[in-house]
């Protein structure tokens, strides 16, 4: 790893001025009582004390993108003769998320595997993540909501980050993760780290220590698939929920889209948009039938695709970082580390597994 | 963009026929503009496409020409929703976009020297008409083939203009059933899994090869069961509200297969072992 460098908080305004050049730079600030990742600019104060309210998601999966243009053009010499033109949209400015948290990082860990597989490569994606360099900063408390540490993460964690700083005494120690982090530390206004180095293991070893018991998540692929059929337990689960889809927009890891046309005369664009599993109209098919009829129904494949299904894809690993922003969020409080380990407490017995559909706990 | 494939992006294609089938099922022939795309175009039987219209949207289709027959792609599309409804008003020289092959395909391979028995209901006769057009290709890698084909009433039966090629083939025993009596109608009458459990296809060595409406589907495994049917004898198709078609967007998984690339092909034992969602 290259030398560790310290940024003076006097100096923070200039180093994120000197990374704006040639890059949009995406900060967390206020916006009204949220707090939310926009440029930065002459004057903006990054804020740097909590968690942001919503994930950086969008600086690599936009909320809303032109998969395409198409244009309908009528042939003059033949009226009656329309060709269609497509135009594919311009590369993605390169961009930088400054300030995210760990969890914010990790998010892209589970993006990457389903849209950056070796079966599969997301142009629209891979492009914009090769655009976007992240500079993180590691957590120096936990809150009552973070579970980081319970899904193979903690509040120091590098996977996915190009930097980390981490908050001592007058400014940040940074280090390089990736090549494009020792390109971002090679500003004169970073000085080496020296002894500020050894403060800085401190305070990430507090913050480990910070972070209350972790819930314990081994067996949650297996133990959800057992409660596939258990309509009583989701129904319970789900009762609270209003099906309102905060959890989905807010969560670093949660990647589902729709796309749809929208047409204007002779021209249109096709969108790409996030959407979200717990709508009703997600999966309704043109006849009429649905899947996933009732909440319960749709709460279940969250949690399922978050503990279970992709898990049992993608050799283990769990898609979600631990943020807490679904719970945080949630208007009535659903947590999601309550139903995952109800279903694992509640792992049902042989005789149990073998009881028809809808049997109850 | 970087240089690699755009998964989203549609290759233009111009209708060169259209075919209404039935009152709601309109049959459209295409060809892509590209010309060597279109030469080098592959696919196996029982792939799917996504047909665009542009201003409305995409959603997916049945390839239902076999690949032995290059000269134009074929989709039946079902009159059901926005991008349908459409689809349904273009007609020869329009241009649509198209996204294919997507999915697998049937596995023809492992029924080479079996016997084959299709079963379709209604417009879930397009899959299978891929699959029976290539094996009367290739008919000498497969042994007896079995249609039975029913719909609603004579007016829904699409594929009309083939049917007595079908019916008049001695290498292909076909039956065509509507659900009620009507004028005219000079084959069954009954609805597929009673007549099926009366023609009483061997399940020795056989492969039954079954799509429609769900409901049929059901009543037709039972029969498929009683008439000694394995569930790894008996293939069909899944339907689902499909968006991205390549594995991502989430819509159409059943636990952890997604639809629109581990399927649109299952057996029944594989159905089996998916969670309960469909």
């Amino acid at each position: 790893m290259a030398q560790a460098k310290f940024l003076k908080e006097a100096d923070l305004a200039a180093w994120l001025g000197e990374l704006a050049k040639g890059r949009k730079v995406l900060v967390p600030q206020k916006d009204g009582d949220a707090v939310v990742f926009k440029p930065w600019h002459e004057g903006v104060k990054p804020v740097l004390d909590r968690q942001a309210t919503e994930s950086p998601k969008k600086a690599v999966f936009p909320a809303s993108e032109k998969l395409f243009r198409f244009s309908y053009i009528k042939d003059p010499e033949n009226p009656g003769k329309v060709r269609v033109e497509l135009e594919e949209p311009e590369k993605p400015e390169p961009a930088l998320v400054f300030g995210g948290r760990p969890c914010d990082a990790r998010g892209f860990l589970i993006f990457d595997r389903v849209y950056d597989s070796p079966k599969t490569r997301d142009s629209y994606y891979v492009a914009r993540r090769e655009a976007t360099a992240f500079v993180t900063l590691a957590c120096p408390e936990a809150s009552n909501t973070c579970f980081c540490h319970a899904v193979g993460s903690g509040p120091a964690d590098t996977a996915g980050s190009d930097a980390l700083m981490t908050p001592v005494e007058g400014g940040y120690v940074l280090e390089a993760i990736s090549p494009k982090g020792e390109e971002l530390l090679k500003s004169p206004l970073l000085s080496d780290a020296g002894d500020k180095l050894a403060q800085a293991e401190r305070v990430k070893a507090q913050a480990v220590e910070s972070l209350p018991p972790a819930p314990d998540f081994a067996g949650s692929p297996e133990a959800l698939m057992a409660r596939f059929d258990d309509m009583g337990f989701w129904e319970n689960a789900s009762a609270k929920c209003i099906s309102c889809g905060a959890c989905t927009y807010l969560c670093p890891t949660c990647y589902c889209f729709s796309i749809t046309d929208e047409e204007s005369g002779m021209k249109g664009v096709r969108m790409r948009s996030w959407d979200n599993c717990m709508s009703y109209q997600f999966t309704l098919e043109a006849s009429g039938h649905n899947p996933r009829p009732t909440k319960a129904h749709r709460l279940k494949n969250r949690v399922g695709h978050k503990f279970s299904y992709y898990p049992l894809i993608h050799k283990g690993a769990i898609a979600c970082c631990g943020c807490g922003r679904c719970i945080k969020s949630c208007p009535v409080s659903v947590d999601i580390r309550e139903i995952v380990t109800m279903a694992i407490e509640a792992a049902p017995t042989a005789e149990e597994s073998a009881q028809p559909q809808g049997a109850k706990q | 963009m970087t240089e690699m494939p755009n998964l989203y992006l549609p290759e233009m294609a111009t209708i060169i026929e259209t075919v209404q089938e039935t009152p709601t099922i309109k049959t459209f022939r295409l060809v892509l503009n590209n010309e060597q795309r279109m030469k080098d175009f592959h696919f196996e039987p029982g792939q799917v496409g996504q047909l665009s219209v542009f201003g409305t949207g995409e959603a997916t289709f049945v390839i239902n020409s076999p690949p032995t027959r290059k000269e134009y792609l074929q989709f039946s599309v079902m009159r059901a929703g926005e991008v349908t409804a459409r689809l349904h008003s273009l007609n020869s020289g329009d241009q649509v976009g198209v996204r294919a092959p997507l999915g697998n395909w049937f596995p023809y391979e492992d029924m080479k020297g079996k016997d084959i028995v299709f079963i379709g209901g209604g417009i879930g006769m397009a899959p299978l008409r891929t699959l029976m057009l290539f094996m009367l290709d290739n008919r000498a890698d497969y042994g007896n083939i079995t249609l039975l084909y029913g719909a609603r009433s004579p007016v829904d039966m699409a594929f009309q203009y083939e049917l007595p090629e079908w019916l008049g083939r001695e290498d292909l025993k076909t039956t065509l059933t509507i659900d009620n009596p009507a004028q005219g109608w000079e084959h069954r009458v009954g609805l597929i899994p009673n007549v099926l459990l009366e023609m009483e296809p061997s399940a020795k060595n056989s492969v039954a090869i079954t799509c429609g409406p769900p409901i049929m589907i059901k009543f037709t495994l039972q029969a498929l069961k009683k008439l000694g049917y394995k569930d790894e004898q008996i293939i069909t198709t899944l339907e689902k509200r499909m968006k991205c078609g390549v594995g991502i967007c989430g819509r159409c998984n059943i636990g952890t297969k997604y639809v629109c690339v581990d399927g649109p092909v299952f057996s029944y034992a594989q159905l089996k072992e998916l969670p309960n969602e469909l």
